[in-house]
């Protein structure tokens, strides 16, 4: 039963998807609903990622340094620890979770609202291709933004070790700098722009895809928002998973 | 016109309109009545494609819905308008962007152009200077009078409303009721209102057909349904005291409308 349902819902997840990646009927329009979607799931997600990126790469810095007590670990191990766990899995992955809570919810419960107040019908008896119109410009402005989200997130995460270093005697500013240059690895980098681009697409599609097929009222619109920041996650770690064999080994 | 023929439609095995046949004509306000459950919502999402009809046709004008492509249904649907029980106005648009709407997918028109039309409908509706107000800002009289505009933006040949007086007060419903009867009359429009609103029946029903348990079970005017001897419908629209009067007075006295000359 379990799998014939699930087998179900990833079929009506591919017919919505081809919908979706239906050419757009006014190109105008779609590029001004884009721009739209990007102020609105991207940029304003900044001030979010940056509280929690400063406060994570702070926690990070303090937990390395105080794990790491043998003499015959040098120092600056601290800095390149939190250099490589905020790289490989904190600016993807775990911000794509964080965010799966904040865009998703938003994507499903805005698409699912349109359902029950009967506005996506509307666009469908005017003859408006109703997945594309709504979900495409969402998909398209996320993934386009991600990149920026993620580099912000590191950016912000190694300052908030910095300043871990700079106010408290729990290592050097110089040993944690130190540490964050040893042993770069650009394509680190690459792996977890990567990642998030798969994990972006994963959040916007099977939030608005949870939010079109809502039936019922308020109460449906809450559950099906709850479902699709669920399903998101668990597809992030699935293809984290996945992503991380192929990218790394 | 609209001719639906033979229509049937049925969910998990149990039938909701049997061979309902029924003309809608051009230029008069065709009613659709019946209680609730009778399948009068299914009738009227299957007129506008929502749902697909599992036998029966469907003809705009001679066009079948029911066996036409796809492409040729996304045309047709060009000459819909629709308006919904709940407005189903664009939260994120102001009142003119949803009046715009319309225009700006399905026309080439400059913006100047556009502009000029939105205006002409928001004017025709008597809502000039909302224009820049959002749906939650306005009342639900005022966002069923935007849903009009949005609906004749484009000149539709089909008009489609859904309970169009539900949640309104008495005097804003008549406003409503006249305001589709005048814009079906001046441009010449099928319009088609799905009601229970009796106010509705008695006011403006052209083309009433009566829906019962699935089956159409009677087709007459305004006038006409005062003496029917169908015994649902009279259950159905006479079922207050106020009615009963009203159908004695008339009875007694004549009807002051008529339709034709309206």
């Amino acid at each position: 039963m379990l799998i014939t349902n699930s087998l179900a819902t990833f079929g009506r997840y591919c017919l919505f998807i081809k919908r979706v990646f239906a050419i757009p009927d006014r190109w105008g329009v779609f590029a001004r609903r884009t721009i739209a979607e990007i102020s609105k799931l991207g940029i304003d997600s900044i001030p979010l990622v940056i509280v929690i990126s400063i406060f994570i790469g702070a926690v990070i810095a303090i937990q390395m340094q105080l794990n790491i007590t043998s003499p015959l670990i040098p120092a600056y191990s601290t800095g390149l620890a939190t250099r490589d766990i905020v790289l490989l899995e904190f600016s993807n992955s775990i911000l794509c979770l964080i965010l799966a809570g904040k865009v998703g919810s938003n994507i499903a419960s805005e698409i699912g609202t349109m359902r029950v107040t009967e506005q996506i019908d509307a666009l469908e008896i005017m003859g408006v291709n109703s997945c594309n119109f709504l979900v495409l410009p969402k998909i398209v402005a996320f993934v386009m933004f991600m990149p920026f989200l993620v580099i912000i997130c590191i950016g912000t995460s190694l300052i908030g070790g910095y300043l871990v270093a700079l106010f408290t005697e729990i290592i050097t500013v110089t040993k944690y700098i130190y540490g964050l240059q040893a042993f770069f690895q650009e394509w680190y980098v690459w792996y977890g722009l990567i990642k998030s681009l798969f994990f972006a697409y994963i959040i916007a599609s099977v939030a608005s895809f949870y939010g079109y097929y809502v039936k019922g009222g308020a109460l449906d619109v809450g559950k099906a928002s709850t479902d699709g920041v669920v399903s998101s996650s668990i597809l992030i770690l699935l293809f984290d998973v996945l992503l991380t064999k192929l990218l790394l080994q | 016109m609209i001719e639906v023929k033979d229509l049937v439609k049925s969910f998990d095995g149990k039938t909701v309109l049997h061979d309902v046949s029924a003309t809608f004509y051009t230029g008069k306000t065709n009613l659709i009545i019946g209680q609730s459950g009778s399948g009068k919502t299914v009738l009227m999402k299957s007129l506008v494609g929502l749902l697909q009809p599992d036998s029966g046709s469907i003809l705009f004008d001679g066009r079948d819905l029911v066996t036409m492509p796809l492409d040729d249904v996304k045309e047709l649907r060009k000459e819909i308008g629709m308006l919904f029980q709940g407005s189903a106005l664009f939260d994120s648009e102001t009142v003119l962007g949803n009046v715009m709407f319309p225009l700006v997918m399905f026309t080439d028109k400059s913006r100047e152009e556009i502009l000029e039309r939105a205006h002409f409908c928001i004017k025709r509706v008597n809502l000039v200077g909302s224009e820049d107000k959002f749906p939650s800002e306005i009342s639900g009289g005022m966002q069923k009078r935007v849903a009009i505009a949005r609906a004749i933006a484009l000149n539709p040949k089909y008009l489609f409303c859904d309970e169009p007086n539900s949640g309104l007060d008495p005097k804003t419903s008549i406003i409503i009721d006249e305001l589709l009867s005048d814009i079906t009359h001046e441009y010449g429009i099928t319009t088609v209102i799905n009601t229970h609103d009796m106010n509705s029946v008695l006011g403006i029903g052209e083309n009433i057909i009566f829906i019962n348990k699935g089956y159409r079970e009677w087709v007459g005017d305004m006038t006409q349904i005062y003496t029917t001897a169908n015994e649902a419908l009279n259950d159905f629209v006479f079922a207050t005291e106020l009615f009963q009067q009203v159908k004695n007075y008339v009875t007694a006295n004549g009807h002051t409308k008529q339709p034709d000359k309206q």
